[in-house]
């Protein structure tokens, strides 16, 4: 049996942790896909600006992570809050195509001022978390945080939608975007909150990636795509889908890429993906 | 308008490079049909309602598939080509008819053909070892004592390529119009307002669009070999995955892709403004080009979805609406 080893074990518990964070960022995405009907094809450029935001904070005005990493977080809510105000409502009766493209207009632009900003170099916060042995395993510190936070926060985000008023009001207009306006919601404000809390979520998941990886403008095009991918295999705008749909994908790149290298984790989780689509077109949890 | 306008036009186009322009402006104006021709092909699927974000897949496989027969099995690009639409044909299939079939359109449509084109992307880099990864990879060249070679499809006159890719791209137009006439067009307009009053009515749905989607992804491909052979150099990044499959959709978008020269306009407009942007700013500012272009894209998305030939016909008819009561009253 020598490839069930303790290194499959490590990979496939690696792509558990890999599969939290994968989940956070679906997470954001489907919510604001589920209740504005928008595709934000830039939201991993939103969480490359976050890192950029705690990198800055931390290593260049010296404040410590614990100030750095929330500052962060609020300044992705707003850039998200600002990102629907002035970008996706004045397309929000244009066609649905069109609401998808600007948004990809914004991906170049955000990539582009990233460049300008801050240059093409690879930069890193220079936080270095021990790792941890567990029977024989080597597994990083940083990944197990990452994982613990994601899911801490999938929770939050539960929470909020089921147990507040205005959680009840957003899942009501993502049941009903026509009706919910004419029972006296104010749909724009729900908007900019929506957006504004996937924001703060893509902002959450760039803390959470700024400890394992180097920051550099284009590192959004790592996650972009596997993230739409993901909430599209969970169902667009279906959470739980989302959430179960990640843990699959990191798996298929985590214990792929054990095998052959990661660039073929990524082949078989995305030819598993067009696979899955003709299969079940309306996601893993999707209804008709 | 006795004039025949149209053909004055293309005999000015084709006669522009015997004024012994420079080698830039007459790269320029080659790489605006190469994209024009690419744009126009994405645009036949795109305007019916099908908005691919996968045709970076068709373009790397044609790209590759004639540069990677000839280093490895020195097969020439001739029949390269004919593989390489081979292999494009199989994959537009392949991904077109679950589609069609299953009924994903919209979101899901572009979200599944944009895996295609990061598959085919990811494809060609994990296979470094033959393919030369991300860093790309160049033909042998058959002008190491030759001008050009005809079976290597390699010419070191950019007049010849210019010719070559202008009749690809009257080709392309030709295309277009054909498609644009077609009763095909008129029931694919119908299916992507209403599918199933389509549907009910004996359209075959998957079958149209799977016609018009081996169209678009053939036209796509030779696209990618003539890229190929003229800049003899590929790379993953330009001729796949979701860059370069995004700026198709939008210089066909930008210059209007409901009409026939509307990605042309689009390809000369986008290869202008970058081009511009560049020399105005030069290499120092690492950036600002690319972000006044994104500023400029979504600006355009916003207050103009139909794109520039789009909006300057749509005021162009207008104005013919308010003159022509007048005229007829005065006479």
């Amino acid at each position: 049996m020598g490839i069930f080893d303790i290194f499959l074990l490590e990979a496939v518990v690696n792509g558990l942790l890999l599969g939290g964070v994968l989940a956070l960022l679906a997470l954001g995405l489907n919510l604001i896909f589920g209740v504005i009907d928008v595709v934000w094809i830039c939201y991993a450029e939103l969480v490359m600006i976050g890192m950029y935001a705690v990198y800055y904070l931390h290593n260049v005005f010296g404040w410590p992570l614990w100030l750095a990493m929330p500052l962060a977080v609020v300044a992705v809510a707003l850039l998200g809050a600002a990102l629907h105000q002035f970008v996706i409502r004045p397309v929000l009766a244009a066609e649905p195509i069109n609401q998808l493209l600007v948004t990809g207009g914004v991906l170049f632009f955000l990539q582009a001022v990233a460049t300008l900003a801050f240059g093409v170099d690879f930069r890193n916060v220079g936080v270095s978390l021990p790792g941890l042995s567990l029977g024989g395993m080597h597994l990083s510190f940083a990944r197990l945080i990452a994982f613990g936070a994601a899911l801490a926060s999938m929770v939050g985000v539960y929470l909020f939608l089921t147990r507040t008023f205005l959680g009840t009001a957003i899942r009501a207009i993502s049941q009903d975007r026509a009706i919910m306006p004419l029972m006296g919601v104010n749909a724009n404000r729900i908007f900019l909150i929506t957006s504004a809390l996937g924001g703060g979520l893509a902002g959450l998941a760039s803390c959470l990636l700024v400890l394992q990886y180097d920051i550099h403008p284009a590192i959004g095009l790592t996650f972009g795509p596997i993230t739409f991918l993901i909430c599209v295999l969970g169902g667009l705008g279906n959470l739980v889908g989302g959430f179960i749909a990640a843990f699959i994908f990191a798996q298929f790149i985590s214990v792929g890429g054990f095998f052959l290298q990661l660039e073929w984790g990524y082949v078989i989780a995305f030819l598993f993906f067009i696979a899955m689509m003709f299969w079940r077109p309306q996601g893993i949890l999707g209804g008709k | 308008m006795a004039l025949p306008w149209r053909w004055i036009a293309l005999a000015a186009l084709a006669a522009a490079p015997l004024t012994g322009m420079g080698g830039y402006p007459l790269h320029l104006m080659i790489m605006t049909l190469l994209w024009a021709f690419v744009y126009t092909g994405w645009a036949i699927m795109g305007r019916l309602g099908m908005v691919s974000l996968g045709h970076g897949a068709f373009l790397g496989i044609g790209a590759y598939t004639v540069v990677m027969g000839w280093n490895l099995f020195h097969l020439s690009p001739w029949i390269g080509t004919l593989v390489a639409l081979a292999g494009a044909a199989v994959v537009a299939v392949l991904i077109g008819y679950p589609c069609f079939r299953f009924k994903i359109v919209g979101h899901y449509f572009a979200l599944v053909t944009l895996a295609l084109s990061e598959v085919t992307r990811l494809i060609i880099v994990a296979l470094r070892d033959t393919t030369g990864g991300s860093l790309g990879v160049t033909p042998l060249t058959a002008l190491a004592n030759a001008r050009g070679s005809l079976p290597a499809l390699q010419f070191s006159s950019k007049l010849v390529w210019f010719y070559i890719i202008l009749a690809f791209w009257l080709g392309g137009l030709w295309v277009w119009t054909r498609v644009d006439r077609s009763m095909a067009r008129l029931a694919l307009e119908a299916i992507s307002q209403e599918e199933e009053a389509a549907a009910s009515v004996g359209m075959n749905v998957t079958r149209l669009k799977l016609g018009v989607t081996l169209v678009s992804a053939l036209l796509t491909c030779l696209g990618g070999v003539l890229y190929a052979q003229y800049q003899l150099y590929v790379n993953p990044e330009t001729v796949s995955g979701i860059g370069i499959s995004l700026q198709m959709v939008f210089g066909a978008i930008a210059g209007g892709m409901f009409v026939r020269l509307g990605p042309t306009v689009g390809a000369a407009f986008t290869l202008l403004l970058g081009e511009g942007l560049r020399l105005a700013f030069g290499n120092e500012i690492h950036g600002l080009d690319t972000t006044i272009y994104g500023l400029m894209l979504v600006l355009f998305i916003i207050f103009m979805p139909k794109g520039i030939l789009g909006a300057a016909q749509a005021a162009w008819a207008r104005r013919r609406a308010v003159a022509m009561p007048r005229a007829a009253a005065r006479s």
